[in-house]
């Protein structure tokens, strides 16, 4: 039976990844400047060549694109620095990190102070608007989805309450009507002339989306942790916060992070929904440049680039959390 | 407040009720203990006795009758059974130990953050302790590298870190291999020696005999008999206690 599976299996991948190579390499065109250059008869990368740039930040000024870069290049200074310099992960470390890198992104991108040029965040798009709307969006939700999480354990009738029904209404709305309600429905009730931005709008009904799933990944975390351990932080006097922080989050998270690793993951596929309320995320630049009039027709390079970007940074994620996984679970 | 003996009092429980929704599993509780004592708490399962030492440090809230600790009285005061807590260690059958910390992390934990003790003020005391119950060369292992034996005695020395004025133990020997149970029960003779206030649920009777200053023995929620350990072992009024006694005697005897 095996056999047979096998061999079935060995037929399809020789039907399917012949042509597939053909196409995508062997009869690929790879560079040029329009689409006169696509000539192979293959897949023509040249229209991803030719507006990759946009592909990437969107609508940013050329001349200001260094400071989406010089953002890039910190974050991956910082994760090489915690990947080598083996710094204990610990709450004050990791949240002073995390303020300081936003607060830098946040100035760098926007601008507007220090004698950098202010861009509007209508000009944001591709795949920097992608990953800065997933960032945001999960280091945003995961801190408020613990403080949920937290609350719906709590003693506190009112609280639990509260926290309940947040969570069960955020998550029994499709992500897609929450995008819409932002974009469409909240201007009807904000008063005249107050217009806030779009990115902003998105980025507030993700987050609160987002952060009801976290409570709920949090939460079997918080149930995994044994009685005892809240019993000898509670017999050694460390009030609430402090065996929160100290005793029970910290094995907890560690518990979840195949969890929240993979809401991320989701996040950020789903960050391709902000098309339908106009910002233009990575997914969106890629259709709109495929239906230009100059490039009718290259729909297909379109979408195997955009899927393997997205392919790219998840796998990568993923392999990410499993080393920290690994680095987390000594002791154990 | 002074007993009529001088000691001072550092527990007094008066009329203690409690229940577990209709399971009535504190009855009346009267109990006074002064400073300096080491008292033995035995009885059959289920009959109370965890949940009598955790009324104490508030692990359990007693719903009749007034406990009053170092002075301190318990109620709905957060403050109360903070300012409690940072007096009254306890060691659980269980261990819990923090798995996620060394063993030193585990012992300046709570002096770091509940008093606020330096780093390096901690640490001393933490490594101190830890030499006291004989651990020290473990002090950068993690939980789960330990036997269960060190583990409790690492149990304890978190304890002392926090320098309590009373130890309550949770029988600590209880999920412990035999050959275990030696080492444990010498660091808690050592601590009864250097006059440590403690009260201590526990089924070991030799350890009863030689430590105590008196032993109660507790069946259906009610301290049915209170004694030094010579009349409690020799002549004990109540049969419940004898039928307990021969019981556990000759288990012991077994072994
Ligand atoms: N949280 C709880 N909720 C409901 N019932 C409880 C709870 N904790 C204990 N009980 C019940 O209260 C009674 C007394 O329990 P307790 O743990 O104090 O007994 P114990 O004397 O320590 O017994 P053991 O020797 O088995 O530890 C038992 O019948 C137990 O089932
Ligand atoms: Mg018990």
């Amino acid at each position: 039976m095996s056999t047979v599976l096998t061999l079935l299996a060995v037929y399809f991948l020789y039907l399917v990844v012949p042509p597939l190579v053909k196409w995508a390499f062997i009869d690929a065109d790879w560079t040029g400047t329009s689409r006169q250059d696509c000539t192979g008869g293959g897949a023509c990368w040249v229209f991803i060549t030719v507006r990759f740039n946009q592909f990437i930040y969107g609508f940013y000024p050329a001349g200001q694109q260094w400071r989406v870069n010089l953002a890039v290049i910190l974050l991956a200074v910082m994760l090489v620095t915690l990947y080598f310099k083996r710094v204990s992960l610990k709450f004050q470390v990791v949240t002073v990190i995390a303020l300081t890198y936003s607060l830098i992104v946040y100035i760098l991108l926007v601008g507007g102070v220090l004698g950098l040029v202010p861009v509007d965040t209508s000009l944001w798009g591709g795949l920097m608007l992608t990953l800065i709307i997933a960032g945001t969006g999960i280091a945003v939700s995961l801190p408020i989805g613990i403080l949920l999480a937290l609350g719906r354990r709590s003693e506190m009738p009112v609280v639990r309450a509260l926290c309940v029904a947040f969570i069960e209404i955020w998550r029994g709305v499709p992500l897609i009507t929450v995008l819409f309600m932002g974009s469409v429905m909240l201007p009807l009730f904000l008063p005249e002339g107050m217009n806030f931005n779009k990115l902003l709008r998105a980025l507030i009904g993700i987050v609160l989306f987002q952060s009801a799933y976290m409570a709920e990944v949090v939460r079997g975390g918080l149930q995994g942790i044994p009685r005892g351990q809240y019993e000898a932080a509670d017999a050694l006097g460390l009030g609430y916060w402090k065996s929160m922080r100290l005793i029970v989050l910290p094995q907890a998270l560690k518990l979840v992070i195949p969890g929240i690793v993979n809401t991320f993951i989701a996040l950020l596929k789903d960050t391709s929904l902000v098309l339908i309320i106009g910002l233009l995320d990575l997914l969106a630049i890629v259709q709109a440049a495929f239906t230009d009039p100059d490039w009718l027709g290259y729909a297909v390079e379109g979408y195997v680039f955009a899927g393997f970007v997205f392919w790219l940074f998840c796998f990568s994620i993923s392999q990410y959390s499993r080393y920290l996984e690994r680095r987390l679970s000594v002791g154990r | 407040m002074e007993d009529r003996i001088g000691k001072k009092v550092v527990i007094d429980m008066r009329g203690i009720n409690k229940w577990f929704g209709s399971l009535h599993v504190l009855n009346d509780i009267n109990l006074l203990v002064r400073a300096g004592e080491r008292i033995v708490i035995c009885g059959p399962s289920g009959s109370g006795k965890s949940t009598l030492i955790r009324c104490i440090n508030r692990l359990e809230e007693h719903q009749q009758g007034r406990i009053i600790v170092d002075g301190t009285e318990l109620s709905d005061d957060l403050k109360n059974i903070e300012q409690v807590r940072r007096e009254v260690g306890m060691v659980f059958q269980q261990f819990n130990l923090f798995p996620h910390l060394t063993v030193l992390e585990n012992c300046v934990l709570a002096p770091l953050w509940v008093r606020k003790l330096s780093r390096k003020d901690a640490e001393e005391t933490a490594m101190q302790y830890l030499e006291r119950v004989h651990i020290s060369e473990q002090a950068k292992k993690y939980p789960a590298q330990l036997s269960g034996g060190q583990q409790q005695r690492v149990a304890i020395a978190r304890s002392l870190c926090m320098h309590p004025k009373i130890m309550l133990f949770d029988e600590p020997t209880s999920a412990l291999d035999p050959e275990m149970i030696k080492e444990v029960l010498d660091v808690m003779i050592e601590l009864a020696e250097d006059g440590m206030t403690m009260l201590c649920v526990t089924h070991e009777m030799g350890f009863a005999r030689k430590v105590a200053d008196r032993i109660m023995f507790m069946d259906g929620g009610r301290i049915i008999e209170e004694s030094n350990p010579r009349d409690f072992f020799e002549n004990p009024r109540s049969e419940r206690t004898k039928m307990f006694l021969s019981r556990i005697l000759s288990s012991e005897k077994l072994c």
